[in-house]
C-alpha cells in the first residue's frame, strides 16, 4: 500500500519536474529577444543613469543642477505646450472621425480607416518634407491664400510653432484615432437606442452613455500621442527650423555641439522618468496600456 | 437617407452636417498633403509648386545620378531586409513562447519587450551610440540591424500575439499527441495559420527600419549613412527638391505595403 503511494508520489514529481522543463524551453524562446532589448535598450539606459550622477571626481549631482537653469525651463515648457496643443487638436479632430467611422458600414469604413492607415506607413520624413514644402514663404498654402485675396501678404507658417503644431498633428492623428475607433466599435448600440428610449435626448445620450463608454480609447489615445509628442525629434528640428526648442533636440544639441555627455544624460534621465511617469498615471487612471498597445 | 427625424430622439443626417464636413476635412488633412508631392515631384524648375508650370523628370535623373543617394538607398534597403529577419524570427519566437508559457513572469517578460516602443527614441539614440563606441559598431550595418531590430521586435510581439489569440491551441496539442515534436508541429500546423499575422509583422519591421531616422542620425555615418539620414541632413541645411522624387517612390512604397497588410488583414479576418 505505503509502497503503491510512494510510486504515485515519486511519478506526480517526476510529472511536475517535466512540466516544468517544458514551460521553462518555451520561455527560453523569448530569450533571443530579450538578449536583443537588454543589449540594446537596457544596458545603455542603465549606462546613461550612471553617466548622469558621474563626473571626474566620482558622484555628483551638477549635471541636475544645471538643469535648473532657465534655458532647460523654457525648453521644458515649450514642450509641455506643444503636446499639451497636439492631444488636445489630436482629440478634437479625431473623436468626431472615429465616431463616425465607428458608425459606417463596413465597406466605407474600411475607406476612412484606409485614410487614416496611409500616413501611418508613409515615412515620417517624407510628410514632413511635405508640409515644408506646403507651408513655406513661398509654399502652396500662402500662394493659394494670396490667390484667393484672403492674405496679402505671405504668413509665417513654418520654422516656428505653427508649423511644428501642424505637422506634429498629422503625425499623431492617427495614433488617437486608431484606439478611439477600436474602443467605440465595441460599444453596443442598444445602449443609446435605451437611453433613447428612456426620454434623454440625443445630446444627452452622447455625453452620458457614449462619452464614458469610448474613454478607455480615448485614455489610450491621448496616452500615446502625450507620450510620443513629448520626446519628438524629427519633426520638430525640421519645421520648427531651430526656433522651437524640444528636450529631444536639446539632447541632441548637448551631444552634437557640446558633446556634454553629462548633460545630454541628465536629460534623458529626467525625459526618460517624465515619460514613464505619465505612462504609469495614465495606466492607473484607465488601465488601457493593452489597449494602447494594440493601437498600431 | 433620413431627412425627418422619425421621433424626437433622432438626429437627420442635414442636422449633423457640419459632422460630416468636419470629417471629410481631417480625412483631407490627413492625405492630400502628402500626396500633393507626387506632382510636384515632376517640376521642371527649382522651385517646386503646384500644379508645376513644366514638366520634367530632372529631380528622379538627378536622384538616380547620384552615386551618394544610390548608396544611401542600397545602405537602407539592406538593413530594411536584415532587420526584418531579424526581428520577424526573434519576435515569433518570442509571441509563440510567451503565449504558450504559463509561467507567471511571462507578463514582465512581455513588458521588457515592448520598452523600445516606449523609451523616446532620442534617449536610445544616444544610449546605442555610447554602446556601439567601444564595440566599434558605430556605422556599422550589424550597428543599424541590431538597433533596427529592437526597435521592430514591440511591433512584431504585438502583431503576433493578436494572431495567435485566434488559433486554438489545441491543435498543436494534438499533432503532438499524434507523434509530431513541438518544433515540427510547430511548423506545419501552427505557422501556417499563423502566417499573415507573421507577414503583417514582417512588412511592419521593414518600414520601421527604412523609416527611422534618430537611431541613423547618430550612429550611422560615413558609408553607413542611411536614405532617411541623408534625406534629413538635406531637410535640415536647404530644401533639395531631389527629395520629392525619393518622396514619391516612398510613398508608393507605402501604398504597396499597405494595400499588401490590407489584404493580409482581409484574408485573416475571413
Amino acid at each position: 500500500m505505503s509502497a503503491a503511494e510512494s510510486t504515485d508520489r515519486q511519478n506526480e514529481a517526476a510529472l511536475a519536474r517535466q512540466a516544468f522543463t517544458e514551460q521553462l524551453r518555451l520561455l527560453s524562446l523569448s530569450f533571443p529577444a530579450l538578449l536583443l532589448v537588454g543589449f540594446i535598450v537596457l544596458v545603455p539606459i542603465g549606462w546613461l543613469f550612471w553617466l548622469s550622477f558621474m563626473d571626474a571626481d566620482g558622484f555628483t549631482l551638477a549635471h541636475y543642477e544645471r538643469l535648473l537653469h532657465p534655458s532647460y525651463a523654457l525648453t521644458l515648457r515649450t514642450t509641455f505646450e506643444l503636446a499639451f496643443l497636439v492631444t488636445a487638436v489630436c482629440v478634437v479632430l479625431g473623436y468626431p472621425l472615429a465616431y463616425i467611422a465607428a458608425q459606417m458600414s463596413p465597406r466605407s469604413a474600411r475607406i476612412v480607416l484606409l485614410c487614416v492607415l496611409f500616413p501611418f506607413w508613409t515615412s515620417l520624413l517624407v510628410r514632413t518634407y511635405a508640409w515644408l514644402v506646403l507651408l513655406q514663404r513661398r509654399g502652396q498654402l500662402n500662394t493659394w491664400l494670396q490667390d484667393w485675396g484672403i492674405i496679402d501678404t505671405p504668413l509665417r507658417l513654418v520654422h516656428n510653432f505653427t508649423g511644428t503644431a501642424i505637422g506634429m498633428v498629422h503625425i499623431m492623428l492617427p495614433f488617437m484615432i486608431l484606439p478611439l475607433y477600436a474602443a467605440m466599435k465595441s460599444i453596443d448600440e442598444n445602449y443609446m437606442r435605451a437611453a433613447a428610449n428612456l426620454g434623454a435626448s440625443p445630446v444627452k445620450a452622447f455625453w452620458q452613455i457614449y462619452v464614458p463608454l469610448s474613454l478607455p480609447g480615448l485614455g489610450a489615445g491621448v496616452m500615446v500621442v502625450f507620450v510620443l509628442s513629448l520626446g519628438f525629434y524629427v519633426t520638430p528640428a525640421l519645421l520648427g527650423g531651430g526656433r522651437v526648442m524640444m528636450w529631444a533636440m536639446q539632447i541632441e544639441r548637448s551631444l552634437a555641439v557640446y558633446s556634454d555627455w553629462g548633460a545630454a544624460s541628465a536629460l534623458g534621465v529626467v525625459l526618460l522618468v517624465i515619460t514613464l511617469a505619465i505612462l504609469w498615471l495614465f495606466s492607473r487612471l484607465t488601465g488601457a496600456v493593452n489597449a494602447a498597445a494594440g493601437g498600431r | 437617407m433620413l431627412r425627418r427625424p422619425a421621433t424626437s430622439t433622432q438626429i437627420t443626417h442635414l442636422q449633423r452636417l457640419w459632422l460630416y464636413i468636419l470629417c471629410g476635412l481631417v480625412l483631407f488633412y490627413l492625405v492630400v498633403p502628402t500626396l500633393l508631392v507626387i506632382p510636384m515631384s515632376f517640376s521642371g524648375s527649382r522651385f517646386l509648386s503646384f500644379p508645376p508650370e513644366t514638366w520634367s523628370v530632372r529631380w528622379y535623373k538627378a536622384y538616380f545620378n547620384s552615386a551618394e543617394w544610390r548608396a544611401a538607398t542600397s545602405v537602407s534597403l539592406q538593413a530594411a531586409a536584415w532587420t526584418t529577419v531579424v526581428a520577424t524570427v526573434t519576435g515569433t519566437l518570442a509571441a509563440y513562447g510567451l503565449h504558450c508559457s504559463r509561467m507567471r513572469i511571462t507578463k514582465h517578460l512581455s513588458v521588457l519587450l515592448v520598452l523600445p516602443m516606449i523609451i523616446p527614441v532620442i534617449l536610445l539614440a544616444v544610449g546605442i551610440f555610447m554602446l556601439f563606441a567601444p564595440l566599434q559598431l558605430n556605422s556599422s550595418l550589424t550597428g543599424l540591424v541590431l538597433s533596427h531590430s529592437t526597435l521592430a521586435i514591440p511591433l512584431v510581439l504585438i502583431t503576433v500575439t493578436a494572431g495567435m489569440r485566434n488559433f486554438d491551441l489545441n491543435q498543436e496539442q494534438v499533432a503532438r499527441s499524434l507523434g509530431a515534436s513541438r518544433p515540427k508541429a510547430f511548423l506545419t500546423v501552427t505557422l501556417p495559420q499563423i502566417r499573415n499575422s507573421v507577414v503583417s509583422a514582417a512588412l511592419l519591421s521593414f518600414v520601421v527600419s527604412l523609416d527611422e531616422v534618430v537611431i541613423a542620425l547618430l550612429i550611422a555615418g560615413g558609408d553607413m549613412a542611411t536614405l532617411p539620414r541623408r534625406m534629413f541632413l538635406a531637410l535640415r541645411d536647404e530644401i533639395d527638391p531631389t527629395i520629392a522624387s525619393i518622396s514619391t517612390i516612398l510613398i508608393l512604397l507605402s501604398i504597396l505595403l499597405l494595400g499588401l497588410s490590407q489584404f493580409l488583414d482581409r484574408k485573416r479576418s475571413r
